[in-house]
């Protein structure tokens, strides 16, 4: 199972999905088997002026995720992450990484093939 | 001379002062509305438009070939404009404020000139003079650029033509007013009597009181509230050029869509002293304010 | 958790008077002034701040006289005018828009980049209820991020204190800050008046508000100045589906109770206030027909 990346709003598996990707506090990256799991804090998003969605796009895809588990991905991110050909599941938010991962690992969540409408050019 | 007609917020006149003052202006005159969000100007001066452009501005190019992912650009760019993701090099034109850092810090010259549309210019005609006025497009959010080239465009055809310029700008404080007085001679806000004008009147000095430009304030509405705009004009030894009274005649000719300097004689007077003042000097100490007795 | 946006796109149009009078009617719900760039709303209901925040955003250049050589580079380059003078050349903070392509290139790496303080933000208590509200610095980019930010306190504020309603004085025109204001919001109510402006500017914001598929409720302000045009907006809206919940006079309440730093309907009990609650009826009426929909 390839690795996967969970917007989180803390550093560990029991910490709810940060519903928010570009904005997200934490990226908890993941093999969604073993639930190894590494962290990498976005803090530095919430100063950035615009962009925190492609940026935060770069990150999952340089830490070597596959797939991506948030709340709402804007179209730019959603762009970014087709073209590094990242899958992303939205609309996750609501549970802990770890119920998302493992709700994942059962092929329960399927990928979105679009961004969500309600973070629309926030 | 090129007058840009302000406001610290919407709704106070500040078309409706652009539109009398570029009736009543007795030398040649170029009109430009830089309200580009809600553009209105043209309601009231009904220009013939001749041509319709569209407004574009520079955004990158990547030629992907020759680029060879150094990062130069994805490092400098501070809008997030490019991104590069795995091996693929992407760009955000939206993103983009057409600075043209990516483009001088690249080692390969693997980055070109693109565009993108903003939105459209209204190139027309009115008795007073030619016309502009910059249609940002709906959902659009980068009103800057647009403002900066038809700010241009109106500059390049008055100096031609040796024509004062009349710019209504956007309301409020913030980027986009501030592009557009930027080359502006003298800045007339636009205010009304009472706690909210008040309030973004002292903004609005805040943000266009500068070392190389004239300021003056006309009150709207005069009457309808207190005296707290003229003791703030006072204070900050700013002049008071015109003030036109509440009436409910001058606002029900505004509602039709009237030019309000044409419909009163007396306005028009106000109006056509407002340009005189405004043409007085470039020496501020010389651009007396007028208080009347009323207000003294 | 509903969220109520008040638009105009025009301003003038009597939009935050009517908010405020609104978040009297109301009582105790969270009130957000989303418009930063002239934020009006506090006038009228003198929020005390409880928490104060700065709003940092993006960067800008500075430079060090004592390291520049002169050379001029940076003047030509800037594409923002932002850079004037030579002895030494000036960055005016108002212009420079962090580009950072002065920075990166100078010869003699003497320009700075800072951080930017671009406003500030609190939440406060209001005799209306809490409060979020900001202040942009003059001259500041209206990003969009800072609407983001207290919206975001403002159902973080909610939450917490278990209130049922956002009620927020939107930002004017329709650009990026309208926008960020309008992403999630369960219903839109925009204040226009019979004005060829008034006119224009509501086509525009009601594009919008159907672009982004928000229920959308119109209320015609001063009406009786231009009964025409009065009547042509409601055409307009009838065409468009979109109900128009009142329309009102012009009536000089509206600014004696500014004068007095009171709401209107805290002001006065005379009919323009009358007619405000059976607009705010009307628009609970609509919100509760969102939430039935959800």
């Amino acid at each position: 199972m390839s690795t996967i990346a969970v917007s989180s709003e803390g550093p560990d598996l029991d910490a709810r999905v940060d519903p928010r990707f570009g904005r997200a506090a934490v990226f908890i990256v993941l093999d969604p088997h073993t639930m190894v799991f590494d962290y990498i804090d976005n803090g530095a998003s919430q100063i950035r002026a615009q962009g925190a969605g492609i940026q935060a796009a770069e990150i999952v895809a340089d830490a070597g995720a596959k797939t991506v588990l948030t709340g709402f991905v804007g179209p730019k991110a959603f762009k970014a992450l087709r073209a590094a050909g990242v899958g992303v599941v939205q609309k996750v938010d609501g549970l802990t990484v770890r119920e998302a991962a493992i709700r994942f690992a059962s092929g329960m969540l399927p990928l979105d093939q679009a961004p969500s409408h309600r973070q629309a050019r926030r | 001379m090129i007058i840009a007609i302000a406001s610290g917020k919407g709704g106070t006149g500040k078309t409706t002062v652009a539109a009398s003052l570029a009736a009543v202006w007795d030398r040649p005159l170029a009109i430009a509305d830089l309200d580009v969000e809600a553009p209105n100007l043209h309601l009231f001066l009904h220009p013939s438009f001749s041509a319709t452009t569209a407004a574009k501005m520079e955004v990158p190019e990547i030629d992907e070939s020759s680029c060879n992912r150094c990062r130069a650009c994805v490092a400098i760019c501070q809008f997030k404009a490019i991104g590069l993701l795995g091996d693929a090099i992407l760009t955000f034109p939206e993103m983009c404020h057409g600075c043209g850092a990516c483009m001088a810090v690249c080692p390969q010259e693997a980055i070109r000139s693109g565009c993108r549309t903003l939105g459209a210019i209204g190139w027309g005609h009115t008795p007073e003079g030619p016309f502009l006025n910059g249609r940002l497009s709906i959902g659009e959010a980068m009103s800057p650029p647009l403002i900066r080239l038809v700010r241009r465009k109106i500059g390049i055809l008055a100096q031609a033509e040796n024509r004062d310029v009349i710019l209504d700008a956007p309301p409020g404080v913030s980027c986009p007013a501030v592009n557009a007085v930027m080359a502006a001679d003298v800045v007339v806000l636009v205010t009304e009597p009472t706690p909210f004008g008040l309030f973004d009147l002292e903004l609005a000095l805040d943000a266009f009181q500068s070392h190389d430009r004239r300021l003056g304030v006309v009150v709207n509405r005069a009457g309808i509230g207190n005296h707290d705009v003229y003791r703030l004009c006072e204070r900050r030894k700013i002049p008071i050029l015109a003030e036109i009274p509440y009436q409910d005649a001058i606002a029900e000719a505004y509602a039709r869509g009237d030019i309000i300097a044409r419909v009163h004689p007396e306005i028009q007077s106000r109006f056509i002293k407002l340009g005189q003042r405004l043409r007085i000097s470039n020496n501020p100490s010389r651009c007396a304010p007028v208080r009347e007795a009323h207000h003294a | 958790m509903p969220e109520i946006v008040v638009l105009s796109g025009k301003g003038g149009t009597g939009k935050t008077s009517l908010t405020a009078a609104f978040a009297h009617l109301a009582r105790g719900h969270v009130i957000c002034d989303l418009d930063v760039d002239a934020p009006d709303l506090h006038l009228l209901l003198q929020p005390t701040p409880r928490r104060s925040e700065t709003f940092r955003s993006g960067h800008e250049a500075r430079i060090r006289a004592a390291d520049c050589s002169r050379c001029g580079q940076c003047v030509d380059l800037c594409r923002f005018d932002a850079i004037r003078g030579d002895d030494p050349p000036v960055v005016n903070a108002r212009q420079c828009e962090g580009c950072k392509l002065c920075v990166a290139l100078c010869p003699q790496a003497a320009i700075d980049f800072i951080p930017r303080h671009c406003g500030d933000w609190h939440i406060s208590d209001s005799r209306m209820g809490p409060m979020v509200h900001a202040q942009l610095r003059p001259g500041e980019e209206n990003s969009g991020r800072l609407v983001a930010i207290l919206r975001e306190e403002a159902r973080k504020l909610a939450g917490n204190l278990g209130r049922g309603l956002i009620l927020s004085d939107g930002p004017p025109g329709v650009a990026c800050p309208v926008i960020s204001s309008l992403s999630g919001a369960d219903l839109a109510i925009i204040v226009t008046e019979p004005t060829p402006s008034g006119r224009h500017d509501l086509k525009r914001v009601t594009a919008l508000t159907a672009h982004f598929k928000i229920v959308t409720v119109v209320i015609i302000n001063k009406g009786n100045l231009n009964p025409e045009q009065t009547a042509g907006i409601k055409s307009d809206c009838c065409q468009r589906g979109l109900p128009v919940l009142a329309t009102l006079p012009h009536d000089p309440s509206v600014t004696a109770a500014m004068l007095a730093g009171k709401t209107v309907t805290e002001y006065t009990a005379n009919g323009f206030s009358a007619e405000l609650q059976a607009a705010w009826t009307g628009i609970q009426r609509h919100l509760n027909t969102v939430a039935r929909k959800e």
